[in-house]
């Protein structure tokens, strides 16, 4: 039985059983997946079988564990609500009257069609176009028309499927099916203090998801977005255009120090448990007004600097930094990822096509040329760096169609003297072109495929 | 800031934006809400003479000739593909394209780096422009505003994207000069793969 079949034919059992051909140690029990998630390497099969995509969003997207869905400030008053999805589940986030937060499936209790086809609003209730049977925003079936056609309908019994638990982390919120899953503040762990730092930046930590978001596509599995998001190897090189092009009026700033054998110098690699990790770059940077100073010129800024600078002395540097992304690349398992002063969202779609949606943000508390810097700062990276690496994405796909190789290998920095260093946290330091946040990660996705979170 | 008033050190627009202020912003504010109006019919010589110009900008970017391209562009240009399609608040928003002439310098540079992974191979295109309407504006710009349809081969994909274009124009020594080039796709705030063809 090769790989595939195996992998097709027990994908509908619970338990799942190991490939035959590729077992390790025989006679012993083996875990499931252990054939094709190894120390250094995970089958393709991971990213082109589509019913391990199946069984990933149920378990990983949800069904044992945290999944980021939508951002408090998406959701401004009470009775907001917000489409989105955990999974393949479409779900709205919403407010109740009171302001606390709801996640709900958006989909109807009686023939499944999707109760509310708005992107967001503000709504106390919602009337499914199909039948018109009609919902409360925390899920209730308040009715349903000519009541007379149903014996003993008990209405408690045909509510909106919920989200067993929802919370907020400073404005992120998170759901996840487990009524067990650990505590959100858990689950995020040693990410807090990130989040907290991206957080902060903000002014009294007021920070506002803007309206209008890149919802970008590419023909490829989520996974490799998530491989790449804490990936400091790529960037000299998926991103020649972009140094190439920042070097275009002289001297080359910006990401730069990417091409400079990044692990000599000071930017490090976090790798932070339950899946997530960070990249901090903020070690190529020295005090107030080093991020302004070392940003390429976007539109505007001579001008808007001149005015901040006359306007605000002395605060002029903290304002002018602001505007600049946060240098740190915070991947929170699976699917929140903090670029820059953006937050992104992977959207799995099918085995291979995914949707990642970037959300630009404004914060409170600073001038309005300062946000208005900031959009333009925020276009860069998706202009000119990210479509390269989706293309390199999608190339990747096609490289894995091939059966007789049968390897992704993540293996860069294993076992290599000096490298990493263990803190007494259990945060693991490194260099940043490490593959580690690829092995740390997967050790979060087998935990939730075995349901041992 | 008008051209004319720049210090001669920011006056290279290819380098400098020191142009691009409040006023800048505020000009835009003043375009969308022009482009949103209904027109009386052209003077058929002036429709001509933009129609000409349109089908000529077209022919450029859809032979791969950049250069040439950013050459039609004045010097306060800005080539905008706005995310909410007729504009959104760009003070607040982020758009796929806001490039003032610096930035449009860049893209260009960028394309004709050769290192550009999401156009190699290089996007094909080709586009039919039609619906054409055009009128002065009362500070002697010319407005002009279009449907298309651009059908782009990359890569063993075909693709189609259609919307509208607004143009601002103004009549220079050297012919009809870009002063904002507005690309409002059908679908621009939705799911899109690879979007760095030139629009």
């Amino acid at each position: 039985m090769t790989i595939e079949e195996s992998i097709s034919s027990t994908a509908t059992s619970t338990t799942r059983t190991v490939p035959n051909g590729l077992t390790a140690c025989s006679g012993s029990t083996v875990q499931p997946w252990s054939d094709l998630v190894r120390d250094d390497r995970v089958h393709r099969t991971l990213y082109t079988d589509a019913a391990v995509f199946a069984e990933e969003m149920q378990r990983v997207f949800g069904g044992e564990s945290w999944v980021y869905l939508a951002h408090e400030s998406q959701l401004p008053e009470p009775n907001s609500f917000l489409s989105t999805r955990m999974g393949l589940r479409q779900i709205l986030v919403t407010r109740d009257r009171a302001g606390a937060l709801h996640a709900v499936f958006n989909r109807c209790a009686h023939r499944a069609a999707t109760v509310c086809r708005e992107e967001s609003g503000v709504a106390k209730s919602f009337q499914c176009p199909y039948h018109g049977w009609t919902f409360r925003n925390t899920g209730e079936l308040v009715g349903v028309p000519w009541p007379q056609g149903y014996a003993d309908f008990d209405k408690a019994a045909f509510g909106l499927t919920t989200v067993t638990r929802v919370e907020s982390y400073r404005g992120f919120v998170f759901g996840t099916m487990n009524i067990d899953a650990p505590s959100l503040g858990d689950f995020l762990g040693h990410a807090k203090p990130w989040l907290d730092y991206w957080i902060d930046r903000a002014p009294g930590g007021d920070v506002q998801v803007r309206p209008g978001a890149y919802r970008m596509g590419y023909r490829g599995n989520w996974k490799l977005a998530y491989d790449n998001a804490g990936d400091g190897y790529h960037p000299s090189f998926s991103h020649r255009s972009l140094l190439e092009m920042a070097s275009r009026m002289g001297e080359s700033k910006d990401m730069s120090y990417f091409g400079k054998t990044p692990d000599d110098g000071p930017m490090k690699s976090y790798v932070l448990g339950n899946g997530h990790s960070v990249i901090d770059q903020r070690g190529n940077y020295d005090g107030p007004g080093s991020f302004w100073a070392n940003q390429r010129p976007q539109p505007g800024r001579e001008q808007f600097e001149a005015q901040i600078r006359q306007r605000y002395g002395d605060d002029a540097d903290r304002l002018l930094d602001l505007a600049i992304g946060s240098q740190i690349n915070l991947s929170i398992f699976p699917n929140l990822l903090i670029i820059g002063n953006q937050v992104q969202v992977v959207e799995p779609l099918e085995v291979d096509r995914t949707q990642l949606v970037w959300h630009a943000t404004t914060i409170g508390g600073v001038p309005p040329e300062v946000n208005t810097l900031r959009m333009r700062t925020q276009e860069d990276f998706p202009a000119f760096g990210e479509p390269d690496d989706q293309a390199n994405f999608e190339e990747a796909q096609r490289g894995l169609a091939a059966p007789e190789a049968e390897w992704v290998f993540m293996n860069r920095g294993l076992d290599v003297t000096g490298w990493q260093e263990a803190g007494p946290d259990g945060v693991v330091v490194t260099a940043v072109t490490d593959e580690l946040h690829m092995r740390g990660y997967y050790e979060e996705w087998l935990r939730r495929m075995r349901a041992e979170v | 800031m008008k051209l004319g008033d720049l210090p001669a050190r920011y006056a290279d627009t290819t380098s400098w934006s020191f142009h691009v202020d409040q006023a800048y912003y505020d000009d835009l504010d003043r375009f969308r809400s022009i482009f949103a109006e209904d027109w009386d019919a052209a003077d058929p010589g002036e429709w001509h003479r933009v129609q000409n110009f349109l089908s000529r900008e077209a022919r450029l970017i859809d032979e791969g000739r950049f250069n040439d391209w950013l050459d039609l562009f004045a010097g306060d240009c800005l080539y905008w593909v706005p995310v909410n399609a007729g504009g959104g608040d760009p003070r607040v928003e982020v758009s796929h394209a806001f490039d003032d002439h610096r930035r449009l310098t860049d893209r260009v540079y960028w394309l004709r780096t050769g290192l550009a992974y999401s156009q190699l191979p290089a996007s094909r295109t080709r586009r039919v422009i039609g619906n054409v309407e055009t009128i002065t504006e009362p500070g002697g710009l010319r407005l002009v505003r279009s449907n298309f349809v651009l059908n782009e081969f990359r890569n063993g994909v075909a693709k189609t994207y259609s919307g509208w274009y607004g143009h601002v124009l103004r009549d220079t020594e050297d012919g009809l000069r870009i002063r904002l080039k507005m690309v409002n796709l059908l679908d621009s705030e939705q799911y899109h793969e690879n979007l760095t063809l030139v629009f």
